[in-house]
């Protein structure tokens, strides 16, 4: 496979307001504890249910920043494609994510730049929410082609400015 | 309540701005680690599943960004070593030294730069950057502090740096 054969996502496709598709993900255990040791997160609270509860006061084992990281990038460059190259991202946790939520991501186009490097950025604001409450949100800073010919990952050194 | 936590001690204002425990990588970076992280979270980008389109984009196979920070946790256990080990070990300190039992991050902001390659070996340090006053939140009442994560490639280049918001904090008394 090549880059012509997959999705790329160039600037004159965007408008600001854009809504990225949301994405809905059924959350048990074992994507808790999954993403926790995939990260190398050895930290109890995000395996250990006795732990969590007992020393954590919350309710159950829940999703760890590193993860919920993981997350966020999965769900922009899904939107992007490989093109898309992460600058900068942003988040604050509200509140947990535990088994049994079934979380919910949405986005938006909050502004569309070209910095003085010529490199066209997005600036989006993502969230996590469950039953209707926004858990974790974020703002992630995505470089895109401004067409076909470009490459975000081809910028090094002071071509690069997140 | 918020009476009961002493001022910012002086060994902690000290700390500020100064970096910490400088330290590399403990193995290089490997794609099995990529593997699980994009299988955790269901990630198909191509970029990382299919070596002709990282060589045709990158020219390498490379690591999700956002995976910065999981190249510097240690293992959870090594010969020798005796005891919890602990990334973010400054944070450690911190909730040690100002007798905060509890913590939580309650914010994060990633800088990304060159893309961490496989084979790379990183380095890194963590440098506190601030502590709030005393704050009470419905988890608790202690102090907010911000450790930035600083890291480099074996060729100086910076990879990306990781802010951490953190809560230090006692539970309320039952």
């Amino acid at each position: 496979m090549s880059t012509t054969e997959t999705k790329n996502l160039t600037v004159d496709k965007v408008s600001v307001g854009d809504e990225l598709p949301p994405l809905e993900v059924p959350v048990t255990a074992t994507t808790v504890v999954l993403g926790a040791l995939a990260s190398r997160d050895w930290r109890p609270m995000h395996h250990d249910r006795d732990f969590a509860i007992n020393r954590n006061g919350v309710k159950d084992i829940f999703i760890n920043t590193p993860n919920n990281a993981a997350w966020f990038e999965r769900y922009v460059t899904d939107w992007t494609g490989p093109k898309g190259r992460l600058g900068r991202m942003q988040f604050k946790m509200n509140s947990s994510v535990f088994p049994g939520d079934e979380m919910i991501m949405t986005g938006s186009v909050e502004n569309i730049s070209t910095d003085e490097a010529g490199c066209c950025w997005l600036d989006l604001n993502v969230a996590v929410s469950v039953k209707g409450e926004v858990s974790t949100s974020c703002k992630a800073r995505v470089a895109i082609p401004i067409d076909s010919r470009d490459n975000p990952w081809n910028r090094k050194g002071e071509q690069w400015l997140p | 309540m918020s009476d009961e936590i002493a001022a910012i001690p002086q060994e902690v204002l000290d700390l500020i701005g100064l970096p910490q425990y400088e330290e590399e990588t403990e193995f290089d970076i490997e794609m099995g680690y990529v593997y699980n992280t994009l299988a955790a979270v269901q990630n198909g980008n191509p970029l990382y599943w299919d070596r002709a389109i990282a060589q045709e984009l990158v020219g390498a196979q490379i690591a999700p960004p956002t995976m910065l920070s999981v190249w510097f946790r240690p293992h959870y256990w090594s010969p020798g070593f005796e005891g919890e080990r602990t990334a973010l070990q400054s944070h450690f300190d911190l909730k040690r030294i100002m007798h905060l039992p509890e913590a939580i991050i309650g914010g994060n902001e990633c800088v990304f730069g060159a893309p961490v390659k496989m084979g790379d070996k990183l380095k890194t340090h963590q440098i506190l950057r601030s502590v709030s006053d005393v704050k009470t939140t419905r988890v608790g009442t202690g102090r907010f502090w911000v450790i930035d994560v600083e890291s480099y490639n074996q060729d100086g280049e910076h990879v990306g740096t990781d802010s951490y918001n953190c809560f230090g904090y006692r539970r309320p008394a039952k």
